[in-house]
């Protein structure tokens, strides 16, 4: 188990924890600790409670047992050092914001109640788009964008949380190509600031090459560690059960794809 | 031209009237903005016909109509955060419920009263020329607060309305600036309850935010923008009112509408005349 129990303090660390939702056990029992600047994707099939564990660790959903630690305090201490991208942001998208706008509500957690923004948080979102490669819609209404240069503008709002976590959830399902792109590009710019990133994918491939640490998930926890030895045979077939074929030539194969009413094709592999 | 707007202010009550209108313009057209944006036309509505049961039971005991007012705004803006929270009840079916009791409490109390057909009017519709000096005092303190507080709350305001996500991520108080905002919108509801009356208080305060939304991209120009033509509409109303002789709520509520109707169809590259020009 890599970097899984480490003896430095984790930058996260989840015991034991439960959580009902729809009135059914979401999540069971999950221990695991993060540590310092780890890159971990969360894969399982759909309803794994993927989505759960990020609502969880940003206070959307409240735990039924159990605890989280961020930096050894509990969960809600750090007010500014979680940054979150759903699966699919939920806002109304005529709302009367430019892109600067939102990026700049990620400094919000900064400033005291009654402060504006200052220059310097100013020159953070600046960067933070132009880091995104959008700096040149700064002042567009973000309605007036296409759906992949939407989430890019939510990218650089988190990124301008200059978080320790980051939370991403799908952020490579049903988005353009240079979208995907420059998600992977900020992914190693994070790698690189030491921030812990938590991405959940269905693409196992990416998930075997890109990541240090994968963590399986069906409502429990079913391996947590390097690629090689968490994404195998006997794991997977816990994780994804029916919708596994292993082909004659070892070749696994997960039919999984795709939350419901999304339209997009990820026949996740892994050798 | 001049002398046509002079006329009317000769009067002390007329000046009274006007300055309340343009305090209650802006004040709802402010608060028409989070109404507008945060789909909460309903709950304005309600709010307006909810503070009835407060005006007929201070009317009853013969104290200030304005308090009892203020204090079943208040009241009910409390209860529906209540019976919604946590996702008990549909927001819109919370309003419902409370919306039509207190409605039906208000009309049996009001019934009860003798002679009550002029102050019924009077409620519903305004009486703009009946403000009195100490109502002026309040209308303008409570105007002051309420602006005090959409200023103070700005950020906040904006991340419930646009990212209640983000919100939670930003460990903001959410339910508390939530009830926050149904108390100012109460509070918005009580001030023009004598200038545009219960009855028509809900299109001050979605008309001139909708006619702003319009016309703008961002929130605080959209604000003040709103502020603008609800003053005007206020200002513009009371004189209608007075060359016209119609009542004064009916008369802001109408300019208001006539603007929003005029940029619905005439604004460039969205309005309608514009896309069917020749």
């Amino acid at each position: 188990m890599q970097k899984a129990f480490t003896t430095e303090p984790a930058r996260l660390d989840i015991k034991n924890v439960s959580v009902a939702y729809n009135a059914t056990m979401a999540l069971r029992e999950l221990t695991f600790q993060v540590p310092h600047g780890a890159r971990v994707a969360i894969v399982g099939p759909n309803g794994a409670g993927k989505s759960t564990l990020f609502k969880v660790l940003v206070g959307l959903l409240p735990l039924a047992e159990g605890e989280i630690l961020i930096h050894g305090s509990p969960l809600g201490h750090h007010q500014d050092c979680v940054a979150y991208l759903p699966q699919r942001e939920d806002v109304d998208w005529r709302f009367p914001v430019t892109v600067m706008d939102v990026v700049l509500m990620g400094r919000y957690g900064r400033l005291k109640w009654l402060a504006r923004p200052t220059r310097a948080d100013r020159a953070v979102a600046s960067h933070s788009l132009a880091q995104m490669g959008i700096a040149e819609l700064a002042d567009r209404p973000i309605g007036d964008l296409s759906g992949g240069q939407q989430q890019r503008v939510f990218l650089a709002r988190a990124l301008a949380q200059e978080p320790h976590i980051f939370l991403m959830d799908e952020p490579f399902t049903g988005v353009d190509a240079t979208t995907q792109e420059a998600t992977l590009l900020l992914l190693d710019h994070l790698h690189e600031r030491q921030v812990t990133v938590l991405i959940s994918t269905h693409d196992l491939n990416l998930a075997s090459t890109r990541f240090s640490t994968v963590l399986l998930l069906n409502r429990r926890l079913i391996a947590y560690g390097a690629p090689g030895e968490v994404l195998r045979q006997e794991n997977l077939a816990r994780a994804f059960g029916s919708s596994l074929l292993v082909t004659q030539d070892g070749t696994i194969l997960v039919d999984d794809c795709c939350p419901p009413g999304e339209d997009n094709d990820h026949g996740g592999q892994a050798g | 031209m001049m002398t046509w707007l002079l006329e009317p202010l000769q009067y002390e009550f007329m000046l009274r009237g006007l300055i309340a209108a343009v305090i209650v313009g802006v004040l709802c057209s402010v608060m028409g903005t989070y109404v507008v944006l945060r789909g909460m036309a309903f709950l304005g509505d309600a709010m307006a016909h909810a503070i009835l049961p407060g005006v007929a039971i201070a009317y009853l005991l013969q104290g200030n109509l304005f308090v009892g007012a203020l204090v079943a705004a208040v009241v009910i803006a409390l209860s529906i955060g209540f019976f919604s929270r946590g996702g008990a009840l549909r927001e819109d079916t919370a309003i419902g419920i409370l919306f039509a009791a207190a409605l039906s409490l208000g009309v049996a109390l009001i019934s009860s009263i003798q002679t009550y057909a002029v102050d019924l009017t009077h409620i519903l519709f305004g009486n703009l020329l009946g403000v009195s000096r100490a109502d002026l005092w309040l209308t303008a303190g409570l105007g002051v607060l309420i602006l005090g507080t959409v200023a103070a709350c700005y950020k906040q305001f904006l991340v419930i309305s646009f990212d209640p996500v983000l919100a939670a991520t930003l460990r903001l108080p959410a339910e508390p600036l939530r009830y926050l905002m149904l108390v100012l919108l109460a509070l918005t509801v009580v001030v023009s309850l004598q200038t545009v009356g219960v009855g028509l208080s809900a299109a001050l305060l979605v008309t001139p935010a909708a006619t702003a939304s319009l016309l703008t991209r961002r929130l605080w120009p959209m604000m003040f923008v709103s502020a603008i033509l609800g003053a005007f509409s206020g200002l513009a109303g009371l004189y209608l009112s007075y060359y016209l002789n119609i009542v004064s709520g009916s008369a802001i509520v109408l300019t208001a509408t006539a603007i929003f109707l005029l940029v619905f169809l005439f604004q460039p590259h969205k309005g309608l005349l514009w896309k069917h020009r020749p």
